[in-house]
């Protein structure tokens, strides 16, 4: 839903992270000082994440007639042109502008509920929230429904917890209402630890009065007067902004004792995670929030019944908050018409890796993956060919390109072996070795393990010990076996969710590229010609000029040679990480 | 050889008991009051724990405990820049081992180390969730993607240069 506007220009620039870090910053500060400079009626506006992270920074311009028009990748430079050609003199400047067919191809599979705001309201203004029928939803509950009607519309909306398992959020409401108990809490789970996931960020930094909203009809729902937002600390723009979004809503009178005048009380706080990925399980999180060390312990007893301070508690994710108010105000069949029988509605992804346009987008439930990776993605980035997509974080697993059409739904993706998770979607292509990935996420699970479990602490040292002596060509006969088997049983014998969905990645990827495993084991051959035990570096005679620029990277002084004469590289000295390769611009390095 | 940044051992204890006492009025309070002490001072200082111990009625070895299990807190003093290099699937897979690598040449900080004229600490995070800009860094809070070797020696020496007048002198 936009927000109207009437006569004027209007410039939004996307400033959440990814913007900034583009340097989103100094191109609004270009477009204030030239617009002031001469007092143009031009209405600029900051605003989150518009999904096309890859065109970052990004600016959009909108005429009086409400024609859109982006401009990607915009320097400080290139503001006065925009300014004198397209505002001025109304014709946009064609060479930068984001061509119709990518813009339609990135948009026209896509259905944005959650993202509905995102990269087009002021994140920093209630003002805009309310004139994009912000706080609408909590009115209407408030007038018009009572608990039990709200999980009824949230049940039959067919929504599932956006967090990974896909549990229905209204049943979940409904067990936290029926628990005994005046005092309950609604946690906001907005410890998004996978890495290469950024919905939460981009939806915190883009809209947070979305999540707020969320949390007020979640309190009210169950009867809770109390929420926390457990938010990662590595996120110091959402927490900013939440902060400015809750400081706002208290003075509006959306958060606080009897909201809106009605018998409502409900306040939230803001606890940040200190770095634990493990947190991210509901019975860590609120031992973290408790102020104890993140540990998970057993369940029952769940958190509906006891959960924060032994109080019924019930703990939603980010995006799961920000779809409801959109399913209070447009009904539940409104929002179960997206997606498929048992996937209702739709998942946002955080689209990347080595894909041609990555970024931040929702897409109705049975989506394909090919869908996803070509006609919104636009395929590879590197020309490479499409080999595997990874889905669900370090918890998830790889499915391969010949896989490309299944359905993104809970029950389609599980089925491949991997989860749904909470929507990290990283595209790999034939450069990616999928020996390495596995490592990667090994490493990582291995490293936040908590320790509790025997099978979890150790078994994912053992899994990853394993996959180490792989990649450095020392595999042996009977490893992938030994893989198989302590994958299933760190599965089966770990208490919570880490553990138990670690060994995915490995799972998935023997299932799917044993063959690549056997080379390594075998061949002592990396095809993708990442694991540095398995492949040599050398300087194409022909093509190197003798520019010294690799010398200077080389951090065991392996590359020798006379200026102006091709050198080379000594590969005793060599460690095989790549910089020359990556410095040279001649192409003047081989790897085989 | 890692030069710590001026130890601040001898801060105050009306310092520490500030900060406890704006938080301690809710229960579980122990973490945002370990974050606040970490951004005041760099890291958490021994004699910290001590003292909010003392202030809050929990066993130090307890706080000691959260600190050491949490992979924000630090028991070292930091360098003036605190770089973070990201080591998110999209950046592994982008090359974040080479802006490891690359980070640490030009700063002189080896990883989870300050470099010696205490300028730089470089860290390794999980991910700061800028991954369509793989690889990417964070230095100070503030994100920096599509990482080359050029753009990280431009990035370190306009650090340096602006530092030059206080680090010659």
């Amino acid at each position: 839903m936009s927000v109207k506007r009437n006569g004027s220009w209007l410039i939004r620039v996307g400033l959440a992270s990814c913007g900034i870090a583009s340097g989103g910053r100094k191109v609004y500060n270009a477009l204030s000082t030239q617009l002031g400079d001469r007092g143009l009626d031009v209405k600029l506006k900051q605003t989150g994440c518009m999904g096309m992270c890859y065109n970052e920074p990004l600016v959009e311009v909108l005429s009086p007639q409400q024609e859109r028009t982006f401009y990607g990748k915009v320097t400080p430079d290139m503001v006065g042109r925009i300014i004198n050609e397209h505002l001025i003199g109304s014709n946009p400047v064609t060479e930068w502008v984001i061509p119709d067919e990518e813009i339609s191809g990135l948009l026209g599979k896509q259905k944005r509920i959650v993202l509905r705001n995102c990269g087009i309201i002021d994140p920093e203004s209630i003002d805009d929230y309310l004139a994009a029928d912000g706080y609408q939803a909590i009115e209407k509950v408030l007038r018009s429904m009572s608990p039990q009607e709200v999980i009824a519309e949230v049940t039959n909306s067919g929504l599932r917890g956006r967090g990974g398992a896909g549990f229905p959020t209204g049943i979940k409401w409904g067990f936290a209402r029926r628990s005994p108990g005046t005092q309950k809490y609604i946690i906001c789970n907005a410890d998004e630890g996978d890495p290469g996931a950024f919905m939460d960020r981009s939806v915190l930094e883009s809209d947070p009065h979305s999540v707020i909203e969320g949390m007020l009809l979640a309190g009210y729902a169950i009867g809770a007067s109390e929420g926390y937002i457990y938010v990662r600390a590595e996120y110091p723009l959402a927490i900013q902004r939440l902060e400015i979004a809750l400081a706002e809503a208290r003075e509006a009178g959306f958060i606080g004792e009897s909201i809106l005048d009605y018998n409502f009380d409900f306040d939230i706080k803001i606890r940040q995670g200190a770095g634990a990925f493990v947190c991210g399980e509901e019975t860590a999180l609120i031992a973290s929030v408790e102020g104890r060390r993140g540990m998970p312990r057993f369940r029952p007893p769940f958190p509906a019944h006891s959960g924060l301070w032994g109080k019924p508690t019930t703990i939603n994710n980010v995006e799961t908050l920000a779809n409801l108010a959109w399913i209070i105000l447009h009904g539940a069949n409104a929002y179960n018409t997206y997606g498929t029988e048992k996937s209702k509605g739709t998942k946002v992804f955080a689209l990347a890796g080595k894909v041609a346009h990555g970024g931040l987008i929702e897409v109705p439930m049975g989506i394909t993956l090919r869908e996803i990776v070509f006609d919104i993605g636009g395929g590879t980035s590197t020309g490479l060919e499409f080999k595997a997509i990874q889905i669900g974080g370090p918890s998830g697993g790889v499915i391969p390109a010949s896989l490309s059409d299944t359905p993104v739904d809970y029950e389609s993706v599980t089925k491949t072996g991997a989860i749904m998770g909470s929507g990290g979607l990283i595209v790999m292509d034939e450069s990616s070795c999928m020996i390495d990935i596995t490592k990667f996420f090994l490493n990582f699970t291995q490293e936040e393990s908590c320790g509790k479990c025997t099978f979890c602490r150790l078994g994912t040292l053992r899994m990853l010990e394993i996959l180490q002596r792989i990649a450095d060509g020392n595999g042996r006969e009977g490893d992938i076996e030994l893989l198989e088997e302590l994958a299933w049983n760190v599965k089966r014998a770990s208490l919570c969710g880490l553990g138990q969905t670690a060994p995915n990645p490995v799972l998935t990827t023997i299932k799917y590229f044993r063959d690549e495993y056997e080379e390594h084991i075998y061949d002592k051959k990396c095809r993708a010609k990442k694991c540095p035990a398995l492949i040599t570096y050398e300087i194409i005679t022909e093509k190197c000029p003798g520019c010294g620029l690799c010398v200077k990277y080389c951090p065991t002084e392996a590359i020798s040679g006379e200026k102006k004469k091709p050198y080379v590289i000594d590969q005793e000295k060599c460690i095989r990480c790549g910089l020359c390769m990556n410095t040279c611009r001649l192409g003047a390095i081989s790897v085989h | 050889m890692v030069i710590e940044a001026a130890p601040k051992e001898e801060l105050g204890f009306d310092a520490i008991d500030t900060i406890v006492h704006k938080h301690n009025v809710e229960a579980g309070a122990v973490i945002p009051i370990l974050q606040e002490i970490q951004d005041t001072y760099g890291y958490v200082p021994p004699v910290a724990i001590q003292r909010i111990a003392e202030n809050i009625n929990v066993p130090a070895s307890e706080i000691f405990g959260i600190v050491t299990f949490y992979g924000q807190f630090r028991l070292q003093p930091l360098g003036k820049y605190l770089i973070k290099i990201c080591h998110g699937t999209a950046c592994h897979l982008c090359g974040a081992e080479m802006v490891a690598e690359i980070v640490s040449q030009v700063t002189g900080a080896k990883e989870g180390k300050t470099s010696e004229e205490g300028l730089f600490t470089v860290e390794r995070v999980a991910c700061i969730g800028c991954c369509c800009l793989a690889p990417c860094m964070m230095i100070n809070g503030e994100a920096y993607g599509r990482l080359t070797p050029e753009a990280i020696g431009k990035i370190i020496n306009e650090i340096r240069k602006q530092e030059a007048p206080v680090t010659a002198g």
